[in-house]
């Protein structure tokens, strides 16, 4: 579980390399860099010094007494949002923009839903030296305003995708079309386990640092596995990287929490778009739904194609809450934690809180992804007749 | 394998000492039934036709829009496949759609609603030659020709390869970059034509980014001929996507089929 895909990129059935043919060479590239850079002690512990003495790692794992007393589940938060930039989003980034660096690559390219995945870009970029280019979709860009303006000011343009809904799906289809056109000095920073081979396992690997943390200190904690491991899916990509520490150990339930709004696993078929085959919300001809989510980085029809072949194996299972649950997790763990999360760990929080009965008595690991400053203003105008 | 209808209309235009025209058109876009036909009579040696999806990644903002608004009109593939096997278009038709489509109807009942309707190709610019087996399995049983691209960025023996496996004729990817108009002919359109035709006997189209005559005539010194796409469906769209639009496709193409014959 969790290891290489096959050669063709493939998780059982889900993942492959669907894209234009251009784009060929340079994923095959990418693949021969990233297994060169994976192997080579040199670029592992330059990206473990800046994973350490700037992003701020090992982040702490956290012990939720109140929230605990709260619901009679022992909750702990593998604390991802004390990472520099506020999300698990800077591990994956700094770990590819050390790769594009090595490629002898000159420019990143993100995609953005929710902001954090390109600031963390804008932020790599502007330590390495590198151009930036943000695409994010227009409608994206006015709820997430702040982050936009934080891209702006780390030196990263910032486009607006204009096409389609207007949100994270276009904003990868703009970033696709770009990457065609520059290939040979761009380098594509995809921000989740998403996307043509060898993206989804690539991302994952840079992820696994959370889940091999949150191992060993579960393990110095409660001497052992806690008894589930929860993490939100938007693409996916903080749940793979803790899931990852956990599912050698069949005795560890992995549990990841989608949006009804957007979600692609529980509502969605097999299907192919942005370069994988995987679970994707669609209508009867095959066009691409539009997901709606008070979560911009969960607004996501898809989903990552190891996502996808751990729920068909049955490894890990995926639910659905909506956003009002969401808005109250939000509060409670703001309230009870002193911790205000993001919208997208949120979702976890709110399986959790809805799933107390079953839960109880149980120890509950959440992925806390990121924190919830970029969220504050939207949550404003959202809870304006309660505080 | 035998060459299909698309090959063979092509072989004919070449061994004419001619070049080739191949006209895109958005289906389900005003009256694109009329403006393939328009495209037909004005000497198109083939007719290549959209089926819209909601994320087209290989195209840029002209098709995008094109795709959309046919997209609103309430067009479907099935819709767009069953209008063409009404039609007699006269020359082979292609149909260039994205792999999602083809996998959500079947990949060997979307061959087979093709070949049904009388379509003699398919391109599919999401599937590249690593991921073509299921899909070439069954356009092969149902004698669909499936075209494959070629990019400038291919070395050599991915090229051999791609000529191989593709049928019809092989699609040259003019330069790096999705569909649209270029103001002059990249270098590199010139450059992947006279790779391919270093490696392979089957006609080499150059698409994308192929704007105007002068750069059809540039190009097909090497090239068998060209794909016209934007700067073909940015008129449509100009002049409203009505039923007089089909004048439009007629001097569109018959302005290339009129500069590529006079060389
Ligand atoms: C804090 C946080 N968590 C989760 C996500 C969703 O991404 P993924 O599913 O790849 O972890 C985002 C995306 O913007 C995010 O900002």
């Amino acid at each position: 579980m969790m290891g290489e895909p096959d050669a063709t990129g493939r998780f059982g059935e889900y993942g492959g390399r669907f894209v234009p043919e251009t784009l060929v060479p340079a994923l095959a590239e990418l693949d021969r860099g990233f297994r060169s850079a994976w192997a080579d002690p040199a670029f592992r512990s330059e990206l473990d010094g800046l994973l350490a003495d700037y992003a701020g790692r090992p982040s702490p794992l956290t012990e939720c007494h109140r929230l605990s007393a709260e619901l009679g589940v022992r909750v702990l938060f593998k604390r991802e949002d004390l990472n520099h930039t506020g999300s698990h989003k800077i591990n994956n980034v700094l770990g590819q923009a050390l790769l594009a660096r090595r490629m002898g690559k000159t420019r990143l390219l993100a995609e953005t839903g929710a902001g954090q995945h390109g600031v963390a870009t804008a932020t790599a970029a502007a330590l390495l030296g590198m151009e930036c280019l943000v695409y994010m979709g227009e409608v994206d860009m006015a709820r997430q305003e702040l982050n936009v303006f934080r891209m702006r000011l780390l030196g990263a343009e910032v486009t607006p995708a204009m096409s389609g809904s207007r949100t994270l799906k276009d904003a990868v289809n703009e970033a696709m079309r770009d990457w065609v056109a520059t290939v040979e000095h761009s380098h594509y920073c995809l921000g989740s386990v998403m996307g043509p081979h060898p993206y989804p396992w690539m991302v994952r690997e840079f992820h696994r640092v959370i889940g091999s943390e949150a191992a060993v200190q579960c393990r110095d904690l409660l001497g052992g596995p806690p008894d589930v491991v929860v993490a939100c899916v938007g693409g996916g990509s903080n749940a793979a990287g803790i899931f990852s520490g956990f599912a050698e150990d069949p005795s560890v339930e992995l549990v990841g929490v989608e949006p009804a709004g957007g979600a692609a696993v529980g509502r969605g078929v097999p299907g192919i778009v942005h370069g994988m085959r995987s679970y994707l919300m669609q209508d009867e001809f095959g066009q691409v739904l539009e997901a709606h989510s008070i979560s911009a980085g969960l607004d996501y029809p898809g989903v990552g194609p190891e996502h996808s072949h751990l729920a068909t194996s049955g490894r890990a299972t995926y639910h659905q809450v909506d956003d009002g649950e969401v808005v109250e997790a939000f509060v409670l763990t703001s309230r009870t934690e002193g911790i205000i999360p993001a919208l997208e760990p949120a979702h976890a929080l709110a399986w959790v809180a809805r799933e107390r009965a079953s839960l109880a008595g149980r120890t509950v690991l959440i992925n806390m992804s990121g924190r919830g400053d970029k969220d504050v203003a939207q949550m404003m105008d959202v809870l304006a007749d309660r505080i | 394998m035998a060459p299909g209808a698309l090959e063979r209309a092509l072989r004919q235009r070449r061994s004419a000492g001619q070049k080739c025209v191949v006209p895109y058109l958005t289906g389900g876009l005003g009256s694109w039934g009329a403006y393939v036909q328009a495209a037909s009579a004005a000497g198109a040696d083939a007719v290549e036709v959209g089926i819209p999806f909601s994320d087209p990644v290989m195209d840029g903002p002209v098709i995008q829009e094109a795709s959309e608004r046919a997209l609103r009109a309430g067009t479907t593939p099935s819709a767009i496949v069953d209008e063409l096997g009404r039609t007699d278009v006269g020359v082979p038709v292609a149909v260039m759609t994205y792999a999602n489509l083809v996998d959500r109807a079947g990949w060997t009942r979307f061959a087979s609603s093709l070949a049904a309707a009388g379509v003699a190709a398919a391109i599919l610019p999401d599937i590249p030659l690593e991921e073509t087996g299921p899909w070439c399995d069954a356009a092969d049983a149902a004698d669909v020709e499936t075209v494959l691209l070629a990019a400038p960025t291919a070395p050599d023996q991915r090229l051999e390869r791609i000529v191989g496996r593709s049928r019809g004729f092989v699609y040259a990817v003019g330069l790096l970059g999705v569909t649209g108009e270029r103001s002059s002919l990249a270098d590199s359109a010139v450059v992947i034509a006279r790779r391919l035709k270093a490696v392979t006997d089957l006609p080499v189209l150059v698409g994308v980014g192929i704007s105007t005559p002068e750069q059809a005539v540039e190009v097909c010194e090497v090239a068998d001929g060209v794909v016209v796409g934007s700067a073909l469906v940015r008129r449509v769209l100009e002049s409203g996507a009505d039923e007089a639009s089909a004048d439009v496709v007629a001097e569109v193409v018959g302005s290339f089929r009129t500069a590529l014959d006079a060389g």
